[in-house]
Formats: C-alpha cells, structure tokens, sequence
C-alpha cells in the first residue's frame, strides 16, 4: 500500500487522528486504505455538531457505490465541527482522504483511548489484504 | 480459490481491483466506478465477462431440445439470431436466465450465468436426452469480451471487416476482430449499444491489448463489474441471485413474455406455469427512487411511510448517476404505489416509484 502519514494516529476501523498530541481537539477522518477499498463515495452521514459521543459508538456512515461503513467513534467529546464540504462532496473521502476530506472534530472529554500508531496500524491492513 | 479468467494479467497490470465473483477473480473496478459507468454511457467501456458460461448445443434436433428444456422457442430462430430465455425447474422456479445464439441450422451456443451454468449444462444434458443433439460445455475454452456504449461500432469497425452495421440489435455473426476469429454479437447488459465477442481464452489477452489501442482516440476505457451493475441496474435489468432466483417463476418477474406456450412440444415447467400466465401476482417488480441520499440496498424491506408495515423488499439499488439519486428495484405488492419508504438499516427513507426502466439511451 502506499505510505500513510506519520505525524497521524490511527484505529482499527480505519479512522485516522489528528492533533492527539495537543489533547485537547483532534480531527478524524478515514484512511486512504479504507477509501481505496470502499470505492467511489457517494454519501456520508456525521453526528451533529454538539454532539456528545463516546470511543467506539458508531456515530456516521460512509456509503459507496457498492458497500456501507458504519464511521465509529476514535475518541470520547463533544463534535465541535463537521466538515460541511465533504457531506455536500463526498468524492473527497477519495481524492484527499486525509486533507479537505476530513470527517468531525472533537473536543476530547477524559483520557483518549490508545490509538494505534502508523506501524500498527500498517500491520492491520496488511492482515486484511 | 477463485479461478482467474485468461485476462488476469491484464487486470493486474491495469491495478484493478479483484474480487470473487461466483468462484471467480474478476475486476470490480479499475479506478473510479463511476468514471467507468460514465465512459459506457458516454463513449465506450470494454469489460471481460470471461465468468459466463458458453454451452454449446448441436445436431440436427437441437432447436427441438432447447425448446424442450428452455421456457422459449429456440427452434423457430432465426440463425444468426439471438434470444433472451428462461431455464425452469419443473416447479417452474426460474434456475437461470439465459441468452440463446443460433449459430447455424443445428449449431446452438446457450450463454449462461457464471453461478449457475454448471448446473445449466447438466440439465440441458440430462433434458436432451432422447433427442438427436450434443450438449457440449466449453466455458473453460471461451473468453467473453464486451464493448458497450455509444462509440463501440466505430471503435470495432477499424478492427474488423464485419459488417457491424447490418447487424441487429440480439444478433450475431462469426468474424475476425483484429485478426482473431470471434463470434460478434450485438448484445449486452449496460443499456447502451454495444458488443460481445466470443473468443478463443488464448485470444482473449491480445484481443484486449489490440481492442484498448483501438478505443484510446475514442474514450474507451476498461470497466469492472461495480460499474456493469450500477448501468443494469439503471437499465432495469434482472440479475440472477437479484431479481431472479429459483423461488421466483418468470411470471413472478414480470418476465412471463419469455415463456412460450403455443411453441410445439412440451417443456420443463410447462404444467406449473401454465395456470399461473393469467393470474396477477401478489407483488410487481418495481422501480424505486429514494428522495435522500441513503442508498436502497438488496434485502432491505420497503414500507408504507404510514405505519411501517412491511409490503416488499429490495432485490438491487445503487446510487445512479444518470439520475443523481439512489435508485431500486424491489418486490412490492401489487395493492400500494405511493406514500412507501425502504428501511435502511432501521430509518424509513421515502421513495417514489417510477417505470422501469431508470435510464433509456437515446437513439
């Protein structure tokens, strides 16, 4: 597979997380792994902005031409932002997955989950493949 | 295991994306799906449907034994003509749909689905018994390649001296594209004009190579089986395991037209569906179009936006991109036409029904 961002955390669902770092509002999104294998993206459904969401809830849905992915909570907060832009143009969950494609961002509540770092998270699309 | 079809290595080479498909490695896609729909509808789309099944029937009673073991009138076509057709269970359950090419007076090439055309080939053997024909299947010798969208005649007429333009529409002529012998047949399942072409598996990879050459001034473009399903589904068309299935007579499809009473013999499901030609049934085949964006998909229930009782079920859907919204088709009870809604995945999504088909190329 192609290289996947260093600077990022990621989850087994294939969200990555940006910002973890700062512990205070991270940016989710989905990997460009999880786009090349849902192909074309034609909807997707985010929480509301004010939403309260716990690690691990599904909380949205990518729609493909051919499939549906329930999108799952990374971490647990408050949803301060979603991406308009993506809901209105879903194509760019594929042409720049980890850019203007982004999902939500949360205002982290608590201590974050452990997220996986890019090495591990290589080893579970490697499984899957 | 999934078996890989003689084009493999293209594909590969293309970076296309592999998936099983009824026990075979085929494109899904290539890059975007959509991209390649659109190619179809607007140029061209070259697609390897190596997975279907060719079984041959031959002899001087081969019309006689199709029409035996076929719900329609093989004998009486023309050669040179093709037939969309049924093969029924003696209940008359539908066990697969099939397009029939009379190659000669006693040359027959029955053109089956990939799921099912080993089962096909053993009925048609066992059915032909006692009648002076030879059913032979050479699915593994075939490779099935199609050109579909508006450009295909010109971009095949600088391959062959066929003459493409007197041939019609479910009709097909042997011939030479690029130098390799074909059957060229004026058929598909894209809702756009096109071609399929029979040829030798050893053929099939260079055939490609030469037929890709020939579509790049054209637009021409390869395409998966994510974008053959999105352009059926648009043009209305069943698909086995969909729309189709052993539970389902053709009269349950709506396809009772293929099921020819007056043709002389009997046939393999004539007594149970013969009571059934003039009885409405219970629920119709119908067009879906969902006002949101959530997508119809198959098994979902469709029910009445009222009280949420359920009156059918969605057998294919896919967002379109001819009509930029999701699109269905479902069983739903004859009784009910409006104010129903398809639950995805526990939320009821109005739905509007419309005729079938979605999409209708312009002549």
């Amino acid at each position: 597979m192609s290289s996947i961002p260093q600077e990022l955390s990621y989850t087994k669902e294939h969200e990555w997380v940006a910002g973890l770092d700062d512990g205070l509002t991270v940016t989710v999104g989905i990997t460009a792994y999880a786009a090349e294998a849902l192909g074309d993206v034609v909807y997707v459904q985010l929480p509301e902005t004010g939403a309260t969401i716990e690690s691990g809830d599904a909380i949205g849905e990518v729609e493909s031409t051919k499939s549906v992915s329930d999108i799952f909570a990374p971490v647990a907060g408050e949803v301060v932002e979603v991406n308009q832009t993506v809901v209105d143009d879903p194509s760019l969950v594929n042409s720049d997955p980890y850019g203007e494609g982004w999902l939500f961002r949360v205002r982290i509540e608590g201590t974050p989950e452990e997220l996986l770092t890019p090495e591990e998270y290589i080893t579970v699309t490697s499984a899957e493949s | 295991m999934s078996r890989p079809t003689p084009l493999r290595e293209v594909h590969e080479s293309l970076g296309a994306t592999l998936t099983d498909f009824a026990g075979w490695l085929m494109p899904l896609r290539y890059g975007s799906e959509s991209a390649e729909h659109k190619a179809v509808r607007t140029a061209a789309g070259l697609f390897d449907l190596s997975h279907m099944g060719e079984i041959f029937v031959t002899g001087p009673q081969g019309g006689e034994a199709l029409d035996h073991a076929l719900v329609g009138h093989l004998s009486g076509l023309e050669p040179g003509r093709a037939r969309y057709t049924m093969i029924c269970a003696a209940n008359g359950g539908v066990l697969d749909d099939l397009i029939v090419y009379r190659l000669g007076a006693e040359e027959f090439l029955v053109v089956a689905n990939a799921s099912n055309y080993e089962r096909v080939a053993a009925e048609l053997t066992e059915r032909a018994t006692g009648f002076d024909a030879e059913v032979d299947d050479r699915s593994d010798r075939y490779a099935l390649i199609a050109v579909q969208g508006p450009r295909s005649q010109e971009i095949l007429s600088t391959l062959t001296d066929a003459d493409l333009t007197g041939l019609k529409y479910y009709a097909g002529l042997p011939g030479t594209v690029a130098g390799f012998d074909a059957l060229i047949a004026r058929t598909g399942y894209t809702g756009e004009d096109g071609f399929e072409l029979f040829v030798s598996g050893d053929d099939a990879a260079p055939l490609w190579q030469e037929i890709t050459k020939a579509g790049d001034a054209y637009g021409l473009r390869p395409a998966g089986l994510s974008a053959r399903d999105t352009l059926r589904l648009e043009a209305g068309m069943p698909l086995y395991g969909n729309e189709l299935n052993a539970g389902l007579t053709p009269f349950d499809a709506g396809l009772g037209r293929v099921v020819k009473f007056d043709k002389p013999g009997d046939f393999v499901g004539r007594a149970a569906l013969s009571p059934l030609k003039d009885v409405p049934p219970r629920r119709r085949l119908t067009g879906l179009v969902a006002r949101g964006r959530r997508v119809p998909r198959h098994g979902y229930p469709v029910v009445l936006m009222t009280d949420g009782t359920v009156v059918g079920e969605v057998t294919s859907g896919a967002p379109s991109q001819s009509l930029g919204k999701p699109i269905a088709m479902a069983y739903v009870d004859t009784n009910v036409s409006e104010g129903l809604a398809v639950d995805i995945r526990g939320s009821h999504e109005p739905v509007d029904v419309v005729d079938l088909p979605f999409y209708r190329r312009s002549m």
